[in-house]
């Protein structure tokens, strides 16, 4: 343990680290991962599906060790599991997130699943490892090229589906009513989640996702609820987490990340105790029937009428 | 002029399960109607029916003129329980918008015209100074308006309301039923309102659709508020008081 604690400290040459190639290569997939994040958040924490976000993760896993163990790109073997993890909860709609049990044993089993083929790879644990919780410093050429394809396209999608989406989020019955395709537009929004979901189990591993997916823009809707502002700002804040992140990381020879993660982690916790949106609902009664008062004694019989 | 809705054998059903039977009966538009019937009587799927979401099961259905399909932007529409669900992540100025550009695709980009649509229907339901709050942050009886102001943005020529006064105390029950009288006064929009309990909308209907026994009836206002249908209706003994207000009815 103190040999282990000895490494952990400010490092002198940081600034040089810092320049090095694979520096360069977390910062490049890092911002797109926070960029994909930052758009895909606001449609995850408006749409109350940061459950599924958590269990395409854990889907990731097995995914990973998948690829590992048959020698195709983790990239690859994560984007299987998790669109197809993300086509089955599409399918089954909003009961995934109803249905706790049945689908926390199948994420149990995929985890398992993912520890079996881990060990059938054998020659790694640091493949484990990566995939629990990340390997920003690991990025290479090729998976920036992937995290590219996959933040302009999702970005393009999302640009096109933006309204109709929002709509079939906040309001699924009148928009289905109004003619929104909203079963489809569910399932195009579980595939892009997914893409990111590939992208962000990369940078911090399944177990750290929430944190750079889900926080920043539910940080940012605590501040705003502007749909434009909250998309740019909980881009922002993943932004400044993943950059930060990476400098702390490197001036202490801390894991990236738990800087990352845990930089959302204070941003999310200094906006809740700012604006005192721990439990927001309904809490501005009483102010806004000012002016009203006057009904109150106009129809008191009719309160025993009911039927 | 075309009637708001045209029934000729229409029949309702979930499934295999018939709900309702044997309706046949004209609503002409202007009117403000109630539609009543016991929990589970099929009020709700009538307006699942009307703005196509569920096919008719027998007989010929007409909404304004027309065979029903979704889509249809010449109906409003506010579901049972709408603000429920909504929460804290949006403003209500975004989610009255929704209602008119929510079926566009792309993103932001709203006309000036979408704009003061917005603006009219928000105050349209005095409601233009909430609108920049989030729709939690508002009481009961301002989420219903609106909801309103998002099924008027689109300017319907029939608005179907499900259960507006559910949840609201007596106050706001009162003020929600003022609003639909304002609202029918300075619109040409036919107004059906899904209610279990008629008396504070008794000022307002003039008529009412009453699901009865499986089958749809409609009658006038006048021939609906009688002790014995509605006795017959909500299966316990119902009294109709004459009141200085208006009739008021109750449990005898």
């Amino acid at each position: 343990m103190i040999h282990v604690l000895a490494d952990v400290g400010y490092q002198s040459n940081w600034t040089e680290v810092l320049r090095a190639g694979f520096m360069r290569n977390a910062f490049i997939g890092g911002t797109l991962v926070a960029i994909a994040s930052g758009l895909i958040g606001y449609f995850i924490v408006i749409r109350r599906d940061a459950f599924a976000a958590h269990a395409l993760a854990h889907i990731g896993f097995p995914g990973a060790t998948f690829a590992v163990l048959v020698g195709i790109p983790v990239t690859a073997g994560l984007a299987l599991f998790c669109v197809s993890g993300a086509l089955a909860i599409g399918a089954l709609g909003k009961r995934v997130s109803n249905r706790e049990v049945s689908t926390g044993t199948i994420l149990a089993f995929a985890t398992g699943l993912g520890v079996l083929f881990a060990s059938l790879a054998s020659e790694n644990t640091s493949t484990v490892t990566s995939v629990l919780f990340g390997n920003l410093l690991a990025i290479s050429q090729s998976q920036i090229r992937t995290f590219t394809a996959f933040t302009v396209g999702l970005a393009f999608v999302l640009a096109v589906i933006a309204r109709p989406l929002l709509f079939a989020s906040v309001d699924p019955q009148v928009a289905e009513a109004k003619g929104v395709a909203v079963r489809p537009l569910g399932i195009a929004f579980m595939v892009l989640l997914a893409l990111a979901v590939t992208m962000a189990v990369q940078v911090v591993g399944t177990l750290l996702l929430f944190a750079l997916v889900v926080t920043p823009a539910a940080t940012a809707l605590a501040i705003t609820a502007r749909p434009v502002a909250v998309v740019a700002l909980g881009t922002g804040i993943g932004l400044a987490a993943v950059w930060a992140g990476l400098v702390i990381a490197v001036m202490f020879n801390l894991p990236p990340s738990f800087c990352v993660v845990t930089l959302a982690f204070l941003a999310w916790i200094t906006t809740l105790a700012v604006t005192r949106r721990w439990r927001p609902a309904r809490s501005g009664s009483g102010a806004h029937d000012r002016g009203h008062a006057s009904h109150d004694r106009h129809h008191p019989e009719s309160a025993e009428l009911s039927i | 002029m075309t009637d708001a809705l045209t029934l000729d054998g229409v029949s309702a059903a979930r499934g295999d399960d018939v709900i309702w039977s044997q309706g046949s009966f004209t609503v002409s538009t202007g009117g403000i109607v109630g539609v009543i019937g016991p929990n589970g009587s099929g009020k709700t799927t009538l307006l699942e029916m009307i703005l196509g979401l569920l096919p008719v099961a027998t007989g010929r259905l007409t909404v304004l003129g027309a065979a029903p399909h979704r889509g249809n932007p010449r109906i409003g529409y506010v579901p049972q329980n709408y603000t429920a669900g909504i929460g804290e992540a949006i403003r209500c100025r975004d989610i009255v918008t929704l209602g008119r550009t929510g079926t566009r695709w792309g993103f932001g980009g709203r006309s000036g015209a979408d704009r003061s649509a917005v603006d009219a229907a928000l105050t349209a339901v005095s409601a233009l100074d909430v609108a920049g709050r989030r729709v939690s942050q508002l009481s009961g009886g301002q989420q219903q308006r609106i909801a309103i102001a998002q099924a008027l943005v689109g300017d319907p020529d029939l608005l179907l309301l499900d259960e507006p006064l559910a949840n609201l105390d007596v106050r706001n029950q009162h003020e929600i039923v003022e609003l639909l009288r304002d609202l029918h006064a300075a619109r040409a929009v036919t107004i059906l309102v899904v209610v279990h309990d008629l008396n504070p909308l008794l000022s307002i209907l003039d008529g009412a659709i009453y699901l009865l026994d499986g089958h749809a009836h409609y009658g006038a206002i006048g021939d609906v508020v009688d002790s014995e249908l509605l006795t017959h209706l909500y299966e316990t003994p119902i009294k109709v008081v004459r009141t200085a207000q208006g009739d008021l009815f109750t449990r005898s």
